[in-house]
């Protein structure tokens, strides 16, 4: 039943995004200026990475593309509540879990194909990297998304109304992306800022991916990595779950 | 008789920030099978809280009630499949076609694919949507929004039906619409339907039964007719008169004093 209903959700969900192309591709611009008119800024600079600078960059943008597209999932679930969409279907025997899964699986879906196509940008720009390394980039992507789109989900069913929801999104989002270490690595920081990042746990699945792109998979930054990512994404679906679980607000 | 919904001390408190607030304090119910049940009252009653705990939307904080032979704390899951629910304020995505919300809906109550899909057609006969299935729902005018409305709550052929105040803001001649659309349930299908209406016409005319309610308990029940003779002395009295003997809101003094302009 859950499978049934999670596809279920998710089809109804990822029609919808598809629906809507100009939606699909807004997500991806504020990456995209980054990589067009900031990354040609960083190719003369030391940044401290083993590789080029686009090696560096690059697993940031895709780490900023998640994190934004994450967080602000849950706007859309604020509407329909306004809607009464999502009273409707709470009214029906579909499983309350689906209703957050089948959500979040098509946030990963859409993030991983702006991802794509960033990624491919990037080559034009001049980024390379191996392979392996790419795509262990977008199994980050994938995990921080279904992560922080839980947790929007989750916070969209609490809020009554968008003007409750934006401002605390944008609150925790900027600060977010500043800390972890995703325009420039924290490398370059002085010791305080340094030690700070390692409080967001975004920092170390930055880490992570910049080794991945320089073909280190077997040192402590993918592990750590690993780790946290999974961790996290472990701790916000079971938050999300006990949200859409309980009755009513 | 058999009851299809009966409530014993059914209530509800909400925590705030200025302490509990007691939205529905013990309501004691018996809706019959087959009977349109009139819920009504003042605004801030309960009416809506009721309903939402009816449907399982929010769990009660005292009391018990069965829907269907359903417990609503223990078989919740049974209590939907019972059930349809129209909110007051419909559920239906605005971008979404009207056949594809009916499917999808259908599918949520887990008819196979090619059964909701012949399902979506049947209520859109039934409803007077046919030629509307390819359009998407913010095409549709208020009152075929609210048809559409209920089409999505009697996909699964439910044996009660909850209307949230199903006419406000339709044109009178949908409001009749309505009206007839609610009493071929009830004669054709053995529907059993629990409305809510602030439309004391609405009520005399459509209701089996009336319970009002107010500041959280029931404080009369008993058909149209029995109630305008209890409390406002007479059969041809008007439900207002009655309406407003029952829940203590008449004009009062202050209200009869010229307003200076």
């Amino acid at each position: 039943m859950l499978v049934h209903d999670t596809a279920l959700i998710y089809g109804r969900y990822l029609r919808q995004s598809l629906r809507s192309r100009f939606a699909l591709l807004f997500g991806m611009l504020t990456p995209l200026l980054y990589l067009l008119f900031f990354g040609p800024l960083l190719t003369g600079l030391p940044l401290g990475g083993k590789g080029s600078s686009w090696q560096t960059l690059v697993p940031g943008l895709l780490l900023q593309l998640g994190l934004f597209g994450g967080l602000f999932a849950g706007f859309t679930i604020v509407i329909e509540k306004g809607q009464g969409v999502v009273e409707r279907m709470r009214v029906t025997p579909v499983s309350r879990l689906a209703l957050l899964l089948g959500r979040v699986l098509r946030d990963a879906t859409v993030l991983l194909f702006q991802a794509v196509l960033l990624v491919l940008a990037a080559l034009v720009m001049g980024l390379r990297a191996p392979l392996w390394g790419v795509l262990i980039g977008f199994g980050f992507v994938a995990l921080l998304t279904l992560s922080l789109a839980s947790l929007s989900y989750a916070l969209g069913m609490k809020a009554d109304a968008p003007q409750e929801f934006a401002p605390l999104v944008n609150a925790v989002s900027m600060p977010s992306m500043l800390l972890s270490g995703l325009m420039l690595p924290m490398s370059l920081a002085p010791a305080w800022l340094d030690v700070l990042s390692h409080f967001v746990p975004f920092r170390y699945l930055v880490d992570a991916v910049r080794d991945a792109y320089v073909g280190s998979y077997a040192g402590a930054h993918v592990l750590y990595g690993v780790l946290v990512a999974v961790g996290f994404a472990a701790l916000s679906v079971t938050v999300g779950t006990r949200v859409f679980r309980r009755a009513g607000a | 008789m058999a009851a299809v919904i009966s409530a014993a001390g059914l209530a509800r408190t909400f925590q705030t920030k200025r302490g509990p607030v007691q939205a529905v304090r013990g309501i004691d119910l018996t809706v019959h099978e087959g009977e349109i049940l009139g819920f009504l009252g003042p605004n801030g009653a309960g009416k809506t809280t009721t309903l939402r705990m009816l449907t399982t939307l929010l769990a009660p904080t005292g009391g018990t009630a069965t829907v269907a032979g359903c417990d609503l704390r223990t078989d919740p899951v049974g209590v939907r499949r019972a059930c349809g629910y129209v909110a007051q304020s419909g559920g239906v995505d605005a971008q979404i076609t009207v056949r594809e919300e009916l499917v999808t809906q259908g599918r949520m109550y887990r008819l196979p694919k090619a059964v909701a899909v012949e399902r979506a057609g049947e209520l859109a006969d039934e409803l007077g949507l046919t030629g509307l299935l390819d359009r998407k729902t913010a095409a549709l005018s208020g009152g075929r929004r609210r048809r559409l409305d209920i089409a999505m709550a009697l996909t699964h052929r439910p044996r009660v039906l909850f209307l949230d105040e199903p006419t406000t803001g339709l044109d009178p001649g949908s409001r009749a619409g309505l009206w007839d659309l609610v009493r071929r349930l009830r004669d054709e299908h053995g529907t059993t339907v629990f409305l809510t209406t602030h439309y004391l016409d609405e009520a005399d005319a459509l209701a089996d039964r009336l319970v009002v309610v107010d500041q959280g308990v029931v404080v009369a029940q008993g058909t149209p007719s029995a109630l305008k003779l209890e409390h406002a002395g007479s059969i041809d009295a008007s439900l207002q008169d009655a309406f407003l003997a029952i829940t203590g809101r008449g004009p009062r003094p202050a209200d009869a004093t010229p307003i200076a302009v």
